[in-house]
């Protein structure tokens, strides 16, 4: 198949950072172009720079490009000046790999990590030069997949998408490409789009949006029914059992051009119990799955010295509560390469000192600043959240901090939070006062950055009932911050535009019927819009209006449980009654304990899949609660690493 | 330790990608290639590399330079044919090393001791524009050049910095190359520089470099042939 690069080259001249566009990063696969294959174009729908390091693309394409009978290739949504020149000289959106033309692929298959990305999905299929929504392709056209965190509320992109997979992609992309290899090269050939759009249905975690037919209840609220006997009436999320078996990605790409995140990954476990209510990420990829000490470490040697990177990551949702994280960062330190000058990021900190004394011996001599997130001002609104820090923890963790010579903290806030009274949200200007003057008593300079977010409900988690702050009430509480902070010496305040908040909200919780206004919000030209430059409100809310949706009904409203909701045919494996009286022990203010160190509590993520239920140990590792706010006496052990059963009978 | 001065090409695709992100991909490939570097002292120990002239990004060459000390008090020191053998299967396409030099004792930067440099300027137009600007070049006193610099409009005749400009026979995708050398100190003049001199809105279709040259001692040089640099010949042809 023909690579377009020759087109393309000429337009590279005038457009800004053309190494996005050039391919050539250390790692990359050429495929051989066996038409008989599958072919996956991988889409990031957001630039280069953001989207490159996202590992689950990369991972994704190392397991494709293993296959005898898959190729995977990686595309990312050209700037707004390249794609000017694009359509103006009719050029389709390409591969960076061999700068193959993006119809000339068997799958197309995007990464959902954000809202406001779904414009530029829509982009991206539009460039391709495939027809906008399902119902309009044919049996030529490449099928439209999605994955990631986003899919556990698809609906307002349903129209658009043909597959959208659940849950971790490791195991399933491998299903999907030889079903569709074997129907691709079947004797009555590839003319029947229905034939594996129904195919496809039957896989585990797999959702087939055109299956299914929107119909509204005697409230007007929107159900779906299944169209054929052998659509499935609830699609359950894919959950691979460890992740010793996917030690991925074994050659991470490394970059030529300047990216986010540049650096090695290391995935030291997924899932997290910790159960902060807010935290989707934390609610769907339950439960934990760690990897063993041994496989990080080899990953981490040989990562280095595959990449040449030196700087390491160990990722996951809460770092420092991976079982091995002393001897993990110190496998790191150890390294021959690059003069001992390998550094180790870990990014999402612990609010404990803990935490802060293994950060203080992994950055070496670079003290720039750390980061936290305690998410709410007052222990009354961490315990409604469950994010139970105490103060103690968070001080401790700074005096530790500007004691060992850091002179920056920034500190993470939600507003807007269930029941939150404007007493919470000024205690964020309180804990950000102590902690500046904790920090003076070591550094004059000491400063603390306070970044507060809108939080915005989603899927799948205890507060999906509840209806949104509007964002003038965000506005409004930034302003009570910006007033009390203004006054504290040493203390910053930033936030993030509520307004890109509100439509956040609008489409983290709708049906269907949104897939409308994301397309009439795309074709008024609203591309981007994560990038606070493209960001345009009115065009979102004028199309809204234009189409007769209520922000009212989709935002600010507060469910009722006997509501179906737009996502009621996935199953996130979280049982729909442990998130309600999640969202009930919220409003009494019940925190509820990490199931790590207590008994089962059965929100159904290992029971309902048929794994052993993680290993709580009675022996909390030292540290104080370790932000958990349970009277952790100092034990002297990590928790026990947490085993998982090979997947069994289905409870 | 030895200091050795590499000379590689860029070509292809690689051309997109700047003097800051072509850096980078050196000292990755060096630490992917296992090659043991020389760091300097101090509280963050950086590798000892230098960098020759920035090319513009988009820009092709067959002669860049980077100048990199190498610890070789290992038992068994890899030899410089070695190293560049790793370096060459580990650089990314476009890339390539053409040639070496053992440098001794101490020697002025590459930045300092390139004095000019011989670029093929391909421009999108005709035969009678072209000429008239290198009637222009040959016959004015003075060729102005106006930029910016801190928010201050400069203004600099670049005329004693244009050695060299001639048209060449051979078309490039049916356009017209010049081939022009410019010089590079006290301060470098790029090829868009003397196109925006002669025509504001002017910019090249493809540039290419061909050649560094070093004026010393009445002699034009390569900064591999230099004072003081060893080059290895068994690497012409060999790489």
């Amino acid at each position: 198949m023909a690579s377009i690069w020759h087109d393309i080259e000429p337009l590279l001249l005038n457009v800004e950072k053309p190494a996005r566009y050039i391919g050539l990063e250390r790692g990359i696969v050429r495929p051989p172009h066996n038409p008989k294959n599958v072919a996956w174009l991988l889409t990031y729908p957001d630039a280069y720079e953001v989207g490159f390091p996202n590992q689950g693309l990369q991972i994704l394409y190392e397991i494709i490009n293993e296959l005898l009978v898959g190729e995977a290739e990686r595309a990312y949504a050209p700037w707004v000046d390249l794609e000017e020149e694009m359509r103006a000289k009719n050029i389709p959106l390409f591969s960076v790999d061999t700068h193959r033309p993006a119809d000339e692929f068997d799958v197309l298959a995007f990464n959902l990590s954000s809202e406001l990305v779904y414009t530029n999905v829509l982009n991206c299929i539009d460039l391709s030069g495939i027809p906008l929504r399902s119902a309009d392709r044919g049996a030529d056209d490449p099928l439209v997949g999605a994955g990631g965190h986003c899919t556990y509320n698809p609906e307002p992109l349903a129209d658009f998408i043909d597959f959208f997979v659940l849950g971790d992609g490791e195991e399933v992309v491998s299903e999907l490409t030889y079903a569709i290899h074997q129907w691709k090269n079947s004797e009555e050939g590839n003319l029947d789009r229905e034939r594996i759009l129904r195919n496809l249905s039957q896989i585990e975690g797999v959702y087939v949006p055109l299956l299914y037919n929107p119909v509204e209840n005697e409230n007007g609220f929107q159900m779906l029914e299944p169209l054929f006997d052998d659509t499935p009436a609830l699609i359950e999320k894919r959950t691979i059992t460890s992740l010793e078996d996917w030690p991925y990605p074994k050659n991470q790409l490394v970059p030529i051009t300047e990216v986010v995140h540049d650096r090695l990954n290391v995935e030291v476990f997924r899932g997290c119990t910790r159960g902060c209510r807010f935290c989707q990420a934390g609610m769907i990829t339950r439960p934990v799955r760690e990897r063993s000490l041994d496989q990080v470490r080899t990953m981490v040697t040989t990562g280095l010295r595959k990449t040449g990177y030196d700087q390491v990551a160990l990722t996951s949702l809460s770092t420092a509560d991976y079982s091995h994280i002393e001897k993990a960062v110190a496998a790191v330190g150890d390294n021959p390469l690059s003069c001992g000058q390998t550094g180790v990021s870990l990014p999402s900190l612990r609010v404990d000192a803990f935490t802060v004394d293994i950060a203080a011996t992994i950055q070496g001599g670079k003290r720039s600043g750390l980061t936290f997130a305690p998410e709410a001002g007052t222990w009354r609104m961490r315990q409604v959240i469950n994010k139970l820090i105490t103060e103690e923890d968070l001080y401790g963790a700074v005096e530790s901090a500007f004691s060992q010579g850091w002179r920056r903290v920034k500190l993470y806030f939600l507003i807007g939070l269930p029941t939150e009274t404007d007493e919470d949200t000024l205690g964020i200007a309180d804990l950000a006062r102590n902690c500046v003057q904790i920090g003076k008593k070591y550094n004059k300079q000491a400063s603390v950055t306070v970044s507060v977010g809108g939080f915005v409900p989603k899927p799948f988690t205890p507060f999906q009932w509840f209806g949104q702050n509007t964002s003038e009430e965000l506005q409004r509480k930034i302003n009570l911050l910006k007033d009390a902070t203004s006054r504290i010496r040493g203390v910053q305040l930033k936030w993030h535009d509520p307004k890109a908040t509100l439509i956040e909200g609008v489409l983290s919780r709708g049906d269907r019927a949104l897939s409308a206004l994301v397309e009439e919000v795309w074709k008024s030209g609203g591309t981007f819009q994560e990038w606070s430059e493209h960001f345009d409100l009115d065009r979102w809310l004028l199309s809204m209006e234009k189409l007769g949706l209520s922000v009212e009904k989709y935002v600010y409203r507060h469910r009722e449980k006997s509501e179906p909701l737009p996502w009621d045919h996935l199953d996130a494996g979280l049982y729909k009654d442990f998130l309600w009286q999640e969202w009930r022990d919220a409003l009494e203010e019940v925190g509820l304990e990490d199931c790590r160190w207590t008994p089962c509590y059965d929100c159904g993520a290992c029971t309902g899949y048929g794994l052993d239920h993680v290993v709580a140990s009675t022996s909390p590792p030292v540290g104080g609660s370790q932000g958990t706010w349970q009277d952790l006496t100092k034990g002297s052990e990590a928790p026990q690493l947490l085993t998982i059963r090979k997947k069994s009978e289905k409870v | 330790m030895i200091h050795l001065r590499l000379k590689s090409s860029k070509t292809g695709k690689i051309r997109f990608a700047s003097h800051r992100d072509i850096a980078k991909v050196w000292e990755r490939t060096l630490r992917v290639s296992s090659i043991p570097l020389v760091y300097s002292q101090g509280f963050s120990p950086r590798p000892k590399i230098a960098y020759g002239l920035a090319l513009p990004t988009g820009a092709e060459s067959d002669c860049e330079y980077i100048d990199i000390q190498i610890d070789n008090s290992k038992e068994t020191p890899l030899q410089v044919e070695e190293i560049c053998g790793l370096l060459n299967s580990n650089l990314p396409p476009g890339i390539e090393i053409n040639g070496a030099s053992v440098m001794e004792g101490k020697f002025p930067s590459l930045q300092q001791t390139v004095t000019s440099c011989l670029w093929d300027i391909t421009v999108n137009e005709d035969d009678t524009t072209v000429d008239s600007w290198l009637d222009r070049i040959e016959s004015e006193n003075e060729i102005v050049l106006r930029r910016e610099r801190k928010g201050k409009e400069v203004i600099d005749d670049i005329k004693p910095l244009v050695y060299l400009v001639r048209r060449k026979n051979k078309k490039i995708d049916g356009r017209i190359t010049v081939q022009a050398e410019l010089g590079t100190q006290p301060r470098s003049l790029r090829p868009s520089e003397l196109l925006r001199s002669l025509e504001p809105h002017l910019s090249e279709y493809k540039l290419y470099r061909r050649k560094q040259i070093v004026e010393e001692g009445g002699q034009r040089l390569d900064p591999l042939e230099v004072a003081g640099a060893t080059q290895m010949r068994s690497l012409v042809g060999a790489l």
